[in-house]
Formats: structure tokens, sequence, C-alpha cells
């Protein structure tokens, strides 16, 4: 397992410095103007000197391998720098700076880092607890009211988009009933019960919007692999072993069941990073969805690169991630 | 083979425990599957018993309800669809239908040990054979998990798995699968069952594997006492090993006599034809395999008549008219054919009590 997970990753390297090139190449190509939101009264020639210092007058190659230099190498020893409180070099390293804010992009990413964690990773924590009871009761009492209810509800949950149901509770929670904040507050520091229970209301709403519409689509998957396991002919063995129905359905099953659904749930994590771009603008959440947008509307490239390709780093990883979890609960999956 | 004409046995059983009450009943069961299509009654009416220490064979094609009885006996099949319509299955005298979950559970796998036909898909595949082992042996026997894994080595190695104790660790498909189905045997025998079913245990498995298997059934019956339902469709295999043969077709028993009377002599016109359809081992080897003509019938209602008289070669008139009752000729071979004068009795007896 080791062999060939260090084999995976070495093989990633190359995948990601051409899907790096690739992103480059795509953004380039796209007719984004970085001045275009500066007033009208700018002159031309002002505005071509603002370009060129932004470094757009050397070649695509030579920009990409000044990126691909401070993103490579001057970033992450920026952050062992940090870490360890070590001084490499003289410390004077050209960093991947944002063109809207003149700051460090990393430094973007990392303020915005904690809110996307919180509110998308709490959602997909409340969409597996939901979804794995409602998957397996379904499957286990198949055609039942439970199972029907549930079929409705998956199918709801996975045809409303999520800026409706954001809307939805909006109007409900916020509006009409004023239980809950709509605008999500960032500069909130938890600190005493009055502020922690603020953080939790700011937090119910674009979770559970996000939660309900992962759980949808979880459920259909577990339900679907519970019945497809209930029918195998070792669920029979245990019966007649003289098992429980629950440790036939929560071991035996459950077990089996899990494989495939840990897989799609470990796939689906980058997701949890890139940040749920519609439910973070519905609610004001500052997060990492949010700086994307706005890099996009502002022209800002560096921001939107790296974003980009960090994403696609995450995708690799938790695709490797998903590959052993694989091997790790299935003992008929061997990698070496 | 001709039909003898009750002929003397040539051979008595080769064991004789008659004396003894019998640990498994099955009285006049009856099942029915409800399907998109209507209900089909799979079985009619299926009787039969085990004493202890004893091997009853049960033979018959595909689809004759020989799994479907063994299942039904021990509420194994998934309901719906199927559904027990009648009859009764005993444990000891204890009905097994009135017992309660708790003591349906001690029964399955604590008295009643169960093997299946399919070794490569019976076996958990994320659980260790060990674990799989240990879990009847903890539920049941209430042994701790040391005690319950040094039982389980026992266990492997009285089944000829070498070095067993390491091997509890290994999953299934480490294992191959004639050593696969020595594990299901194992998980069979983890608590002194009783009784054991087998129900088609070798079909799955190649000829020397088969032989290997049924040495081990041989051997294990004489150790431990208990009585073996052991169901097939190769009569090759139930000649070697049973004292008891019951013939099923169309969710009846056709035909129940000892091994050697229904070698010597079969009496219901589809045991013959199925004792027909073994291939010689010696003289020419005949262009075509002998075959049944025809197919058994899926049933929408329980039968009539003979379920058998549409491919018999010997039906007539009352065969078409009316399903003939099984019936003992006084010497325990028990037949179901209107060409038996003890059919025939048995008939008009039941019809004058009534």
């Amino acid at each position: 397992m080791l062999t060939y997970t260090i084999r995976r990753l070495a093989f990633a390297v190359p995948t990601l410095l051409v899907i790096s090139f690739l992103i480059f190449g795509i953004l380039d190509l796209a007719p984004s103007d970085p001045t275009a939101q500066l007033p009208l009264t700018i002159p031309p020639e002002v505005r071509e000197k603002i370009r060129l210092s932004l470094g757009l007058g050397d070649p695509f190659i030579v920009r990409y391998f000044k990126w691909l230099v401070q993103f490579m190498v001057n970033e992450p020893l920026n952050i062992l720098e940090q870490w360890t409180g070590w001084t490499i070099g003289d410390g004077e390293r050209l960093r991947v700076l944002s063109w809207q804010t003149r700051s460090p992009v990393v430094d973007l990413i990392v303020q915005r880092m904690p809110q996307t964690l919180w509110v998308v990773g709490m959602s997909y924590v409340v969409g597996i607890v939901i979804a794995i009871p409602i998957g397996v009761i379904s499957a286990y009492r198949q055609y039942s009211w439970f199972d029907q209810f549930g079929t409705l509800f998956s199918m709801v949950g996975f045809s409303i988009p999520t800026f409706f149901t954001g809307l939805l509770f909006i109007v409900i929670f916020s509006v009409t009933l004023g239980w809950l904040p709509s605008i999500y507050d960032t500069t909130l520091v938890v600190e005493d019960w009055d502020s922690f229970v603020a953080q939790v209301k700011q937090m119910i709403m674009p979770t559970m919007v996000l939660g309900l519409y992962n759980a949808s689509q979880l459920s259909r998957f577990m339900r679907a692999s519970v019945l497809d396991n209930l029918n195998q002919d070792y669920v029979r063995t245990a019966r007649a072993k003289g098992m429980t129905e629950k440790v036939v359905l929560l071991i035996h099953v459950l077990r089996n069941s899990m494989i495939p659904v840990v897989t799609v749930i470990a796939l689906n994590l980058p997701q949890v990073f890139g940040g749920a771009i519609i439910t973070e603008q519905i609610f004001r959440v500052n997060g990492l969805g949010q700086l994307l947008i706005g890099a996009i509307e502002g022209g800002d490239i560096p921001t939107v690169q790296t974003l980009t390709f960090i994403f696609a780093v995450l995708i690799v990883v938790f695709n490797l991630i998903a590959d052993v979890l694989y091997g790790i609960l299935d003992p008929r999956i061997r990698y070496d | 083979m001709p039909l003898a004409d009750g002929a003397p046995l040539s051979r008595a059983p080769a064991a004789d425990p008659a004396g003894e009450a019998p640990v498994l009943e099955v009285d006049r069961l009856e099942v029915v599957f409800d399907t998109r299509g209507g209900a089909v009654h799979a079985i009619n009416g299926v009787s039969f018993s085990v004493r202890p220490g004893e091997l009853l064979g049960v033979v018959g094609e595909s689809g004759s309800g020989k799994s479907v009885t063994m299942m039904s006996a021990l509420d194994l099949l998934p309901s719906p669809p199927a559904r027990r319509t009648g009859g009764a299955i005993r444990y000891q005298g204890r009905d097994v239908s009135s017992m309660g979950p708790k003591a349906l559970r001690k029964l399955r796998g604590g008295d009643i040990g169960f093997v299946f036909q399919d070794p490569m898909t019976s076996l958990n595949p994320v659980f260790t054979v060990g674990y799989q082992i240990c879990e009847p042996l903890r539920a049941h026997l209430g042994l701790s998990r040391k005690q319950a894994r040094k039982r389980a080595a026992e266990l492997l190695a009285m089944v000829g798995i070498p070095s067993p104790e390491a091997r509890l660790d290994d999953y299934p498909h480490q294992f191959s699968g004639g050593m696969r189905q020595r594990v299901m045997v194992a998980i069979a025998l983890s608590c002194e069952p009783r009784v054991i079913i087998a129900d088609e245990p070798t079909t799955a498995l190649d000829v020397t594997i088969q032989a290997q298997i049924l040495d081990l059934v041989r051997d294990l019956r004489h150790r431990t006492g208990a009585a073996i339902v052991w169901v097939t469709h190769d009569l090759g295999v139930i000649a070697g090993i049973a004292d008891r043969v019951a013939v099923m077709y169309a969710g009846q028993i056709v035909e129940e006599a000892p091994v050697a009377a229904i070698f010597a002599g079969p009496r219901h016109p589809y045991a013959a034809a199925l004792l027909e359809t073994i291939p010689d081992v010696e003289g020419e080897r005949p262009e075509r395999l002998t075959t049944i003509p025809g197919q058994p019938p899926i049933l929408r209602a329980p039968p009539a008549a003979c379920a058998f008289a549409p491919r018999c070669a010997h039906a007539f008139d009352r065969c078409h008219a009316q399903n003939p009752p099984l019936a003992d000729d006084g010497t325990g071979h028990k037949a179901a054919c209107w060409l038996r004068p003890e059919t025939v009795a048995a008939a008009e007896a039941g019809e004058g009590a009534r």
C-alpha cells in the first residue's frame, strides 16, 4: 500500500504540472483586462503602464514560469519559514500577488479558509449523518412508507437548486419568523456562550441548505448499496448462523455497503474546500467561493490561477485517498 | 432401468436408527411465492423426518423445491415473496413456527447447522474467516473472544485446513473454493448442531474436491452423531453417503426409500427416469446423454393431478385426474404413483376416512 501511495504521488507531479499549464493557458486566452474596473478617466497610456507593471509585458512562457517558481518554490519556503521561524536565504522572495489587492494570494486564502471549512465542511458532516441512516432504513424496509418518503425527500432535495432553498430558508426563518440571521457575520469571534450561540445560529441555514442537498444525493447511494448487499448470499449465511437482525444489518451489510459510499464521499470532499459558491453568495459567507467569484469579476488572474490550481491538487489528492480507503475497507483489494 | 414390481430389498439399509425419535420433522409443508405473475405453489405438502445419526438425501431437478423446503424449515426465505401457507416444522418435537425470534436464532446455527450451495459467495468478503467462525460460537455458546478463537482453530483443523491457527486471520478470498466450503462446514458444525442441512454443498465444486467434502461429512457424521439432510441433484453423490433418499418433484416428495432399495428398484417413474440419466461408466459411450423430456411445471395452483403425468411414459387417465398420495408398502419404501397398489390403497383408505 505504501509503495502504491508513493508511486501514485510521483505520478501526480507531471499530471499537476500539465493541469497548471492548461489553467494558465486558458486564463491567458480569456479576454479579461485587469484595468477594466478602474475609473474611465484613466488614459490608455497609463492603463498600459499598469498592465506592464503587473508583468503582462512578458511573453506567456516567461509569465508561466514566474508563476510556477513563485507558487511551487517561494510560497512553500515562506510557509516553512513561518512555521519554523528559520530564515532561508535572504527572505526576499517574490510571492504570488493578487492584482486586485496587491497582497499575497496565499494570505487571502488563509483568511478565507476557516469560514468555508466551518460552513461547507459542517454541511458535509450533516449530510453524511442524515444520509446513512436514511439509506440503510430505506433499503431494509424497501417500499415502506419510510422508503417512499425518503425517495420523495431525496428527489425534491436533489432537484431544487440551493439558491432556491437558500432563499426559501431566508424568507421563512429570517424574514417571517426572525429566528436566524440571513447574513453570515465573519467578524464574529467566539469567546463566550452568547457569541457561540450567535455563531451556531448563523451557521444553521447555510449548513442545512448544503447539508440537505448532500444528504439527498448520498442517501440514494447508500440505499442502492445496502439493497445490493441485502440480496447477497453472505446475508443468508449470517441469518443461518443465528445472528440478530441488528448484527446482520449493522455489521455484515453495513460494512460492505460503505465501500462504494466512502469512495463517493472522499471524491466529493474537494468541493468542501472549493466552497459552495452559490450558497456562500446567498448567505454572504466570506469564504473561498466568494474570493474566487470576486477574483473572476475583477480579472485577478493570479488569484484565479492559484485557487483553481489548489482545487486541482485537492482533487488529485482525494482521488488517491479514495483509492487507499477502498483498499482498507475491502480486503480483496490490495495494491502491492 | 425398468420399474421393479415390489421386489424384495436386495440389501438391508446401511444404518437402521428406526428406534429413535426423529430430531427434525417436516410435516405437510406448503410454501407459496407471491410473484408479479401470480402465486407460485413451490412446496405442496412435503413431509419428511430425520433421526439422530441418519443421513437423508433429497434429490430432484432444479426447481423441484429442494432448497426452498430447507430454507423454509429455518424461516430463511425472504418474505415477501415467500409465504408458508401450511404445515409444521418440528425440532425435537417443538414447533419451529411458534418459536419467538430468540428461540429461532438459537435454533439457527446453534441446533441446526446450514451449509449453502455456493461457497464463493456465502462468506462475507470483508471479515476474516476466524471472525465469521467465532460469531456463532460467541452468540450461542457464550464463549469469550479467546475461547472462541481457540475453538475456531480446532474446527478448521477438524475440517482439514492446514495451519488453522494462522489461517483464522485470512479473508475468504484467500481460500480456494473447496477450502471455503470447508470453512462453511466448520461454521455449520461450530456449535455442535443436532442437525446439519447441506443444500447442494458440492454442486459448485469440482469432482476431486467434491470427494474430499463427502469424505469429510461421512467422517463427521460418525464422530458427532448429527442428523444430516443432504440436498443434491446428483444421484451419484447420494448413492455414496445416504441412508435414505427422498425424491422431490414439483414441490412434493414422490418417492422415499432406503438408498439401496431405490437404486435396486425405483418405483416412481420420475425416480426411474432420474436413475436412467446417470451415464454408465462402462460400455459404449452414448451419442447423447439421456434426459427426461420436458420441463418441471410452474404451479399456479396446488397440483390437482400427478404433476409428472405430462412427462411420464406410463401415464394413464387417473394420473391426469387425481394427485396420488405418498404411500408406504410396509417396508419403508414409499411412492406416490397410481401404478403402485399401495398408493391406490392409500387413496381409497383416505377417501373412506373422509
